[in-house]
């Protein structure tokens, strides 16, 4: 009755190959199948780089939120202000971040290998991003240096997103035609966390950050 | 719930369509609430979908990568084993349900995990693995708001992407009051919603532990991609030491990037947003960033079988967005428990007796009015009535077969119209005996209302028309006699 586990995989690989019988392909077969398929959908965009900014704004307004826009100059000024509307005081960043945006007047804590606990004590995270696509208002995150390892975005309950409009493109194929290969880790944010799972009434934040903020740096 | 009644899913177990659809009809408040949700879900999906200008091409796209995948699945199962792996993954196979849970407690017990948190995961609910892990002495915390619901109200899922949608704001209030000991609770569906933040951040701080399903599983990476809202999905891929997925076969996708189609239609699809708020991909281990020890279990649980036949194949492209119960207007009146199956309606009838190879569940082909809208909203194109006809086809030489269905009265009447519609003089007697007959039973509306005996069972829920005075071959010779008299 009991089968070690060895068994059963040749035993599923084999009913596999036996269920598409002999249409199995070679390696080269595949991809050459795979080439094939069609791909009519739209994957580059048509807007223009401002209009695609406009819509990306748009969009991340309609899921609550909060966007400015400012400048490389700016950037210090706008996080300062960004920070004081939130009413928080202790902020942690990514190893990665750069000094400028640990604004004075702030307590802040860097992750170098933080413990949970240092995390889900403060008050909000800063951070980068690689990508936003606009046509879905969709922030990614590849959790490089400047983006933190995945819990960092995950406990604070206010989340401040630092995005360049040199990273922003229209469409999803358009980022995925932009990488040159698949990333390990990805996160893709679209709004807070969110659930409607009460009579289909749409509460934010759930587990996630409750609050998401992006600061757009028009360059 | 009405008092008393508790849903079966466990198809082996569950009463057919009709008979267990009846409790819900009786209960205006669960069809009021399946309705509501069922409309705000549609409205939302299909201003979404009319939105996006090349909405077909994606779809035959979606269609064309999940069928390309199905046909050439042993070779991606294989790549994404030797990936997943590489990148720090264990890869474990199982037959059937009881190998994968057998599986996934030797892990648990290698681990000493006396608790796990989850996320939402069909696949695990498919091998009842909370009861299992349960009676092996691991106690189960479901993260998912819905989930939740269900699992301290002690019911059962109805929806697969909205589970407690039968669940109103009152009843969950109830529940959380009673189940968290927070009698002070509103009905306020923000209220509600931080109760449950409050009752899991606990559990996703400390619990160890944590199982997952997959929306997708990447041959050419090994990656795999989940696919949520709350953020729950996200604190069990994070926080815990330890990740178990339990997949099917089929969940795979050939390359990383066929998420460009696959993220566009299924957000819209299952929930009408453009993109759900959290969609998460990893791949193995990564050294300092979420689980360090990470475990796939791939299900087969008769997908391979269902993968060698012609027509029902295409049930295996099914990525779970749940747009064709919302479209049915079957499942919009008795909700998902009536079909005793933790995968409800249209792609619930024609998965659930696959998956139980025809043994049970054979009263689910016939719980559709075959209108076609799950074709129509279906993602990947799956032609659910075309598969719903051929399994209502296996369900009948099924029941030829079967003895005792001899004497059974749809059978003996069938045997009977097949004599008499096959000689012309009998159909012709038939008629004008029918005729006679069917007078003492017809109103003056020209209806039959009620007739006895076996007749009930269709004049109980519909009426029938009386029979006319000529039949048609009766009134085209009298035109013809009439005519010819006239030529005449």
């Amino acid at each position: 009755m009991t089968r070690p586990s060895i068994d059963s995989r040749t035993q599923i690989v084999e009913r596999l190959r036996a269920a598409n019988g002999s249409a199995a392909l070679d390696r080269e077969g595949l991809a050459q199948a795979y080439d094939a398929l069609p791909r009519q959908y739209i994957r580059q965009g048509k807007l223009s780089p401002s209009a695609k900014i406009d819509l990306l704004i748009e969009r991340l307004r309609e899921y609550d939120a909060d966007v400015v826009e400012s400048t490389p100059e700016m950037l210090p000024a706008t996080i300062g202000s960004r920070l004081a509307a939130s009413r928080r005081k202790t902020f942690v960043v990514p190893s990665g971040a750069p000094s400028a945006w640990r604004i004075a007047g702030f307590d802040w804590k860097i992750d170098a290998g933080l413990d949970i606990k240092a995390i889900e004590d403060t008050d909000g995270v800063v951070t980068g991003a690689s990508y936003a696509i606009a046509d879905s208002g969709t922030i990614v995150l590849h959790h490089t240096a400047e983006e933190g390892r995945r819990v960092l975005t995950l406990l604070p309950d206010w989340h401040l997103c630092i995005l360049r409009t040199s990273q922003v493109v229209e469409t999803l194929p358009e980022y995925f035609a932009s990488l040159k290969e698949p990333p390990q880790l990805v996160t893709w944010i679209s709004g807070p966390s969110a659930t409607a799972d009460i009579e289909m009434t749409r509460i934010k934040g759930v587990h996630g950050p409750r609050l998401l903020n992006v600061i757009l740096v028009c360059e | 719930m009405s008092p008393g009644y508790h849903p079966v899913l466990d198809p082996t177990l569950a009463p057919p369509f009709t008979e267990a659809a009846l409790p819900v009809l009786r209960n205006p408040q669960l069809r009021k609430n399946v309705a509501h949700a069922i409309d705000v879900i549609q409205a939302k999906r299909n201003k979404l979908v009319t939105e996006k200008t090349d909405w077909q091409e994606l779809r035959a796209a979606a269609s064309a990568i999940r069928a390309h995948t199905l046909e050439n699945l042993a070779a991606y199962i294989e790549m994404f084993e030797s990936r997943c792996t590489a990148a720090g993954g264990s890869v474990y196979w199982a037959s059937d349900a009881a190998e994968a849970r057998r599986i996934i407690l030797e892990i648990l017990r290698k681990e000493n995990a006396s608790e796990v948190i989850k996320i939402k995961s069909m696949t695990s609910a498919e091998i009842q693995l909370n009861p299992f892990l349960e009676a092996s002495g691991v106690s189960v915390f479901e993260t998912d708001l819905a989930e939740i619901i269900l699992q301290l109200g002690e019911d059962e899922p109805s929806h697969i992407v909205v589970p407690a949608l039968h669940v109103n704001r009152s009843q969950v209030r109830e529940i959380f009051a009673r189940r968290m000991g927070r009698p002070e609770l509103t009905d306020d569906p923000r209220a509600l919603t931080a109760a449950a933040r409050d009752y899991l951040r606990k559990k996703f701080l400390s619990v160890p532990t944590a199982i997952s399903g997959a929306n997708f599983l990447i041959a050419e990476t090994g990656g795999v991609a989940i696919v949520e809202s709350e953020g729950n999905g996200r604190m069990c891929l994070t926080l815990p030491g330890t990740m178990i997925t339990v997949a099917g076969i089929e969940k795979l996708l050939p390359r990383f990037q066929d998420l460009e189609v696959m993220l566009q239609v299924l957000a819209r699809s299952a929930t009408g947003e453009r993109m759900n708020p959290y969609t998460s991909l990893w791949t193995g281990v990564t050294p300092g960033d979420g689980p360090q020890s990470f475990h796939v279990v791939l299900l087969d649980n008769q997908r391979s079988t269902i993968l060698a036949k012609r027509v029902e194949r295409q049930t295996l492209k099914c990525i779970r967005c749940a747009a064709c119960m919302n479209s049915c207007p079957v499942y919009r009146q008795t909700g998902g428990h009536a079909y005793g199956s933790i995968y409800p309606g249209p792609i619930g009838a024609i998965l659930t007796p696959q998956l139980m190879q025809m043994h049970h569940a054979q009263s689910l082909p016939y719980a559709s009015s075959l209108c076609g809208e799950c074709y129509e909203v279906c993602p990947v194109k799956i032609n659910i009535p075309e598969v719903l006809l051929e399994l209502r086809s296996q369900v009948v030489n099924q029941e030829r077969r079967d003895m005792s269905r001899f004497v059974d009265p749809m059978y003996v009447g069938l045997r009977i119209a097949d004599l008499l519609f096959s000689r012309a003089w009998l159909f012709h007697a038939a008629q004008r005996l029918g005729r006679i007959g069917a007078r003492f039973f017809t109103r003056k509306d020209g209806w039959i209302h009620s007739l006895p005996s076996v007749g009930a069972k269709w004049t109980q829920t519909r009426d029938l028309r009386g029979l006319p005075d000529e039949t048609f071959h009766e009134w085209w010779d009298s035109r013809r006699a009439k005519r010819s008299g006239e030529a005449g």
